[in-house]
């Protein structure tokens, strides 16, 4: 590399041809591997989609579970899904925008803050099936009977951590001069939270309820042994209840060609919602942080 | 105090004076109502947290009756009988463990090569797109990744590489032990490729968005002096990212250990202690969901709690273990 070195004289062209074939293999194994991931992926939801659309028709929004070799559809599922998950995301906003408040306004710098925001994130990844346990001794044991609330809890638990992560996230990006500002004028605290950092995050806020739906809607083992399922349309709470991912479950595992024609049409149904949320919670915050 | 604290951050750089709002005894003005509000959001938070404890301590108290009736033998035996209330959990803590592992050595190969193609090599245009979709993907419910497995994979398997790969394998040679099983589908190894499968999203996704933290100046700087793009991201950018990389990786096989649904449909639900490959087995999971609801006796409940509490610890020191390792805003 000294200035004196006559140009190419380092030159190695083996060391040159080797480097370059060895680049070469590793862009071929990067785009290999891209390849088969899409292949894959694009496999599942070709599959999703072709049986899904040949399972699905008008009965499948208009009629309950059938018993196997009749017609019917998903309606009580779908019904039940709607229910557990509204009362599951009143829950979880409530909670989770409240302590995601705390920890991005007034928990900085306290030991408990750094606790709960671990615990939080812990929370977020636990394996589903266990928050399902937890509601079974919670609610379902203590009053000898499966039911909706339950479903709706268990749904709540899940997510909750989701919708308070994100509320943390979205007002920490609020820039501290529409604080100053308010707090300038006179409000205090809670009052420039309320009125000033919550409006301001609006987007923000409607982005995390729309991921936390879309992480729950599709869940389905904490229902499994809480809100249990029930093959009639059902709008009692405090009894058991079926859901759509449950109802794909029975239907799946059965032997009966047309509960397995509606399990994939149930399928396709939640797939479809799981990415319209996803993409809307996305659409929104882009328009928001493009301003 | 909340608002000197705010003040305190916002102080001028030379740091001669900190702005202070206080009230007339000079005390940091914090009036009732804010109090008030201040406290709900408090309530909250602990309300989140009781939710852990309960979440610990209910495991701990349901699974007591077994855990304290078998006591270490839980864990090593694996006779599952509900009918003679016997129970061991080797097979599916063994099958837990297998499954996860096995999928993550599948997955993460292509999760790497996934990243890497999208940030480092294909066009910024495609590369953008290709990335919402993988992200999309990782959002997609467990449940179809398992239906899938149970319709499509497991009767393919069965019939294009499990059976061939048994007739071809010689008799009494450590590879027929290997293969040996039912040829249906429904084994160890489907349930492992399911899982890898829905695991390549979730962490192709994190591992792109680490790729792309890694600093321009990093990267050009190792490109001017004439690297390959194999040399920039094998010896530059994925040494910058080790510690988060390995983080999301744990994340993936926290999300591989605990995953129900995909699982479930395809492992063959035996509890026998999995001797193959291709044999059928279960994971903790998938026991749980299996049996639950159909439990009679309280032991036969209780040794299924336990075994929630199994999968609960496995699952905390590897989550805990990712968080630790990733950091604050790695990833959502």
């Amino acid at each position: 590399m000294s200035a004196t070195a006559k140009p190419g004289m380092n030159y190695n062209r083996g060391l040159h041809l080797r480097r370059k074939i060895y680049n070469y293999i590793f862009l071929a194994l990067t785009g290999i591997a891209t390849a088969i991931a899409l292949i894959a992926l694009f496999l599942i939801m070709e599959t999703l989609v072709v049986k899904g659309i040949a399972g699905m028709d008008l009965h499948v929004f208009t009629m309950s579970q059938p018993a196997p070799d009749m017609q019917g559809g998903l309606l009580n599922a779908i019904v039940g899904s709607l229910v557990m998950c509204a009362i599951g995301m009143v829950i979880a906003l409530f909670v989770g925008i409240l302590a995601g408040t705390w920890l991005a306004e007034y928990g900085d710098g306290t030991v408990l803050a750094t606790v709960v925001r671990f615990l939080n994130d812990i929370l977020i990844s636990a394996p589903s099936i266990l928050i399902g346990l937890f509601v079974y001794e919670l609610l379902v044991r203590p009053f000898h009977g499966f039911s909706a609330a339950a479903g709706a809890v268990a749904l709540a638990l899940l997510a909750m951590p989701v919708a308070t992560r994100a509320t943390e996230d979205i007002m920490r990006l609020q820039p501290y001069a529409l604080r100053e500002a308010g707090m300038a004028l006179g409000a205090n605290r809670g009052l420039v939270i309320r009125s000033i950092i919550w409006r301001a995050s609006t987007s923000g806020l409607m982005t995390g309820a729309l991921l936390s739906f879309a992480r729950i809607s599709g869940e389905t083992a904490p229902l499994l042994f809480t809100a249990l399922g029930n093959p009639f349309l059902s709008f009692k709470l405090t009894q058991p209840m079926s859901a759509l991912p449950t109802t794909i479950f029975q239907f799946a595992m059965s032997a009966y060609d047309d509960w397995q024609r509606l399990a994939w049409a149930g399928a396709l149904l939640i797939a479809a919602t799981v990415l319209t949320t996803n993409i809307l919670g996305r659409a929104l915050t882009r328009g928001s942080t493009q301003k | 105090m909340s608002v000197a604290a705010s003040s305190t951050q916002m102080a001028a750089p030379d740091g001669t004076k900190t702005l202070r709002v206080t009230d007339a005894q000079g005390l940091p003005r914090q009036p009732g109502s804010d109090r008030l509000f201040r406290l709900v959001c408090l309530t909250a938070v602990l309300a989140m947290m009781a939710t852990l404890i309960g979440l610990v301590g209910s495991l701990v108290s349901g699974g007591w009756l077994a855990l304290s009736h078998f006591g270490f033998s839980f864990f090593t035996t694996s006779t599952w009988d509900p009918v003679a209330d016997q129970y061991g959990a080797a097979g599916p803590i063994v099958g837990t463990l297998a499954t996860a592992f096995l999928a993550l050595v599948l997955s993460l190969p292509v999760a790497v090569g996934v990243a890497v193609f999208l940030v480092e090599i294909c066009p910024q245009a495609i590369g953008r797109w290709l990335a919402i979709a993988v992200e999309l993907l990782a959002g997609i419910p467990s449940i179809v990744y398992g239906m899938w497995g149970l319709f499509v994979l497991a009767p393919w398997f069965a019939a294009n590489v499990q059976l061939p790969l048994m007739m071809a394998a010689t008799p009494g040679s450590w590879l027929e032990t290997l293969f040996s099983g039912v040829p249906n589908g429904a084994n160890i190894f489907t349930a492992s490729l399911i899982l890898a499968v829905m695991i390549l999203p979730y962490m192709a996704a994190i591992l792109r968005e680490l790729l792309m933290s890694v600093p321009s100046h990093m990267r050009e700087a190792a490109y001017g002096l004439g690297c390959t793009q194999r040399e920039v991201v094998l010896r530059i950018m994925l040494p910058y990212v080790r510690k988060s990389a390995i983080g999301a990786v744990m994340l993936g096989l926290g999300r591989a250990l605990g995953e129900t649904m995909a699982v479930t449909f395809i492992i063959g639900n035996s509890h026998n202690f999995p001797h193959s490959l291709f044999d059928s087995g279960s994971t903790i999971s998938s026991t749980i969901a299996n049996e639950f609801t159909e439990a009679t006796g309280d032991m036969h409940l209780s040794a299924l709690i336990a075994l929630g509490l199994v999968l609960f610890m496995i699952t905390f020191v590897t989550i805990a273990a990712a968080r630790l390792l990733l950091g604050r805003g790695g990833t959502k």
